[in-house]
């Protein structure tokens, strides 16, 4: 399949305009849509969506944060503002199905949505990646990534949050890498720092900071791949690897990156 | 007929004591605010019988894991043999249970002394992981003075048990030979057997006067031990059943949505919508201040927790030197409900001392540096909670008072104004697409 410089992703306005629906809703989350890294997640996301031929379409300008920074930070009034009101633009769309790259809003919208009147079958990114590689619909080989030593440092929002652990490293394993993991993975993985509305302040007082201790461990394995499965993980893992001055020999990539990159999309 | 009497008077005073600190912590316990916990019971019962009856989570750390099994098996099974030693006591006999299980009666103390023994040595490993190797765990702030006072009593306490019951066998079985009226020979005695060439010095008189002194000491030390545990972390080994069959079943990443704040957003959204009337009722707190506006599994959590700290070692924050502390968050819940729990002792139900455990006890900055990252809840052994307490003191600081940090009410705002925790319009949120 060819790739224009920027490909034609449909909204869910546009395709209600048509009379159609799609399968699956992709919500792209804030980081998603806003952070210049993390947008190359979502466009990553969205192009094996695309040759897996999924029908799918976004909220475009109609998304609205989920509210997890604001629940997490304690503001459950902001929160369920929020929440309320993109329950309102999922039920008018009759939304049954969401996909999203990012954890926080897999579990807020799967957990917490359901509440207050929005029930979905939502997934993470990884998990929908994984079953389209099993039913065949994705074929990717390792290429450029064979043998290539990996580590996977677990989202807390997907894996302990979620229980959802083998999704991402078996999606990272169908791409022939020398896989090692962390000291401490699944469920006791240690969190990047980010969560709980921590991205959005400065850590409070105290001896190192949380993503420099991750990132201590994570280049212990002598990884040439850093996989994250979260546009936070994303950032702090960046900023942990930069300040060890290693973003030369040592690339984070969200595993819908590998996987596009694999399948050179 | 006297020692009868004395040892019925004994008994009921230890149970009765005990009974009253039991009826205490319950009536504390349901000072918490109602969370119905009482769905799926096929799925609760069988998360108490893996977690509480199997221990499933102590054993991810091997050595304390397989020690801690070996004291709790030895504990719950020596209790058959308590069980005989009241029965004695009560009706003046000697090993009543011995002329009715015949052989297996000799197996059955046999087992108990390696029981005993194991359990002895599982202690003194105890000890020594506390107070010589240092384990970082058993050596934080929160545990200075008290709590670290509390673990060596109750270690200490049940190497001492176990000493005098294997005195009182190896005084027995001495007795059992020779012969003496009232000894009935019954029993066999692998371990206290290796203490009897110590006695080889005592005549008749002397040995029976060490076997009832160390049986009555023994049983009067069980029940001063039982009436110390309410006061202790050790009250674990009772709490630990009924608080992992409360077990919160969601997963958990799912946060509580507080339906008194569905109500109010609903009606900001939607003014046709009136307030319904509830004249008379309180106006709800958002979020908590005090352990009295925590749910009662909480406060259950913090009468249950052992304060081994599996909860702090693997808390991020904790790990990079800040000042949070789940297993702080957990001994202070039970530290400030004692002194409600008293106050209300004292001064009757509605008395207020002024302090809270928000500020009193938590101070702010610990609250602000959890990630809610989940490690705590995960690694807590009998499924403890505690980021459900710190989400709760939380929303009170940022609804009740809007004290939130600086950063944080700059996102909020944002969040409100443009649907974004970044300062970004809502109709970039296409942008994406035009990358590469
Ligand atoms: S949830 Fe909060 S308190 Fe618990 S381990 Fe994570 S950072 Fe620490
Ligand atoms: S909360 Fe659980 S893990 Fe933490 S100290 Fe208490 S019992 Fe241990």
């Amino acid at each position: 399949m060819s790739t224009d410089t920027s490909i034609k992703i449909p909204t869910m306005a546009e395709l209600a305009a048509r009379g159609e629906s799609p399968e699956i809703l992709f919500w792209v989350g804030c980081a998603g849509s806003f952070d210049s890294r993390a947008q190359k997640i979502t466009l990553a996301i969205a192009k094996i969506l695309t040759k897996a031929g999924i029908s799918f379409a976004v909220l475009g300008t109609e998304e609205s944060c989920t509210g997890d920074p604001a629940k997490r930070a304690g503001n459950e009034f902001l929160f369920q503002m929020q929440a309320l009101t993109n329950i309102e633009v999922l039920n008018g769309y009759g939304v049954k199905k969401i996909v999203t790259g990012c954890p926080h809003c897999f579990n807020i919208i799967k957990n917490e949505y359901p509440g207050l009147g929005g029930t979905y079958d939502v997934i993470h990114h990884s998990q929908l990646i994984q079953e389209l590689l099993d039913a065949g619909k994705l074929k990717v080989e390792g290429g450029a990534f064979t043998g290539k030593k990996v580590t996977f440092h677990d989202p807390c929002y997907l894996g302990r949050a979620n229980g959802v652990y083998e999704a991402p490293r078996k999606v990272i394993e169908k791409l022939d890498v020398a896989m090692s993991e962390m000291k401490r993975s699944r469920a006791n993985g240690l969190c990047c720092g980010a969560g709980g509305a921590q991205m959005f302040k400065e850590p409070e007082k105290g001896s190192k900071d949380i993503n420099i201790e991750r990132t201590e461990e994570a280049l212990q394995t002598q990884p040439e791949i850093v996989a994250v499965g979260c546009p936070f993980c994303m950032t702090m893992m960046t900023d942990g690897i930069k300040n060890f001055e290693k973003e030369e020999s040592v690339k984070v990539m969200d595993i819908a990156e590998l996987i596009a990159s694999a399948g050179e999309l | 007929m006297i020692s009868s009497i004395v040892f019925i008077l004994i008994l009921a005073a230890g149970v009765w004591f005990f009974s009253k600190s039991v009826s205490k912590i319950i009536r504390n316990i349901k000072l918490g605010r109602d969370v119905n916990r009482s769905d799926q019971p096929l799925l609760r019962w069988k998360t108490m019988a893996m977690v509480a009856l199997g221990q499933s989570k102590m054993i991810t750390r091997p050595v304390a894991g397989f020690f801690h099994i070996v004291i709790y098996v030895g504990f719950i099974i020596i209790n058959i043999e308590v069980l005989e030693i009241v029965v004695d006591g009560i009706l003046g006999t000697h090993r009543i249970f011995a002329p009715f299980l015949g052989s297996f009666y000799d197996f059955l103390i046999g087992s108990f002394e390696f029981l005993a023994f194991a359990v002895l040595f599982g202690c003194v490993i105890f000890l020594i992981r506390r107070n010589i190797i240092r384990i970082k765990r058993f050596t934080s702030p929160e545990l200075k003075g008290w709590p670290i006072s509390d673990a060596n009593i109750i270690l200490i306490s049940e190497i001492i048990l176990m000493t005098l019951f294997l005195l009182m066998n190896a005084s027995d079985q001495v007795l059992q030979a020779n012969g003496v009226e009232h000894y009935v020979k019954a029993g066999a005695y692998p371990v206290s057997s290796l203490i009897v060439p110590l006695l080889s010095n005592l005549g008749t008189e002397q040995l029976i006067l060490l076997e009832r002194s160390a049986w009555w000491i023994h049983i009067i030390g069980i029940l001063l031990f039982l009436n110390y545990v309410p006061y202790s972390k050790h009250f674990h080994i009772f709490l630990a059943f009924p608080n992992t069959y409360y077990s919160n079943l969601e997963p958990k990443g799912q946060f509580t949505n507080l339906p008194s704040v569905t109500r109010e957003v609903k009606m900001m959204l939607d003014p046709s919508i009136s307030a319904p009337e509830e004249a008379g009722q309180e106006p709800v707190r958002f979020g908590a201040k005090d352990v009295r506006d925590l749910t009662w599994k909480n406060l259950m959590d913090a009468y249950s927790c052992t304060e081994c700290g599996r909860c702090t070692s693997v808390c991020p924050a904790n790990i990079t030197g800040k000042a949070l502390s789940p297993r702080k968050i957990m001994m202070d819940t039970r530290d400030r409900l004692e002194i409600v729990g008293k106050n209300i002792d004292k001064h009757g139900k509605d008395h207020d001392d002024g302090s809270s455990l928000l500020y009193g006890h938590i101070k702010e900055e610990e609250l602000w540096a959890c990630t809610t990252c989940n490690a705590c809840v995960e690694a807590c052994p009998v499924n403890i909670d505690p980021l459900s307490i710190i989400i709760d003191l939380r929303r009170f600081m940022v609804m009740e008072e809007s004290k939130s940090p600086t950063e944080l009410n700059g996102m909020f705002t944002r969040i409100e104004n443009n649907g974004a925790p970044w300062q970004f319009s809502p109709t970039d949120r296409l942008k994406w697409t035009e990358q590469e």
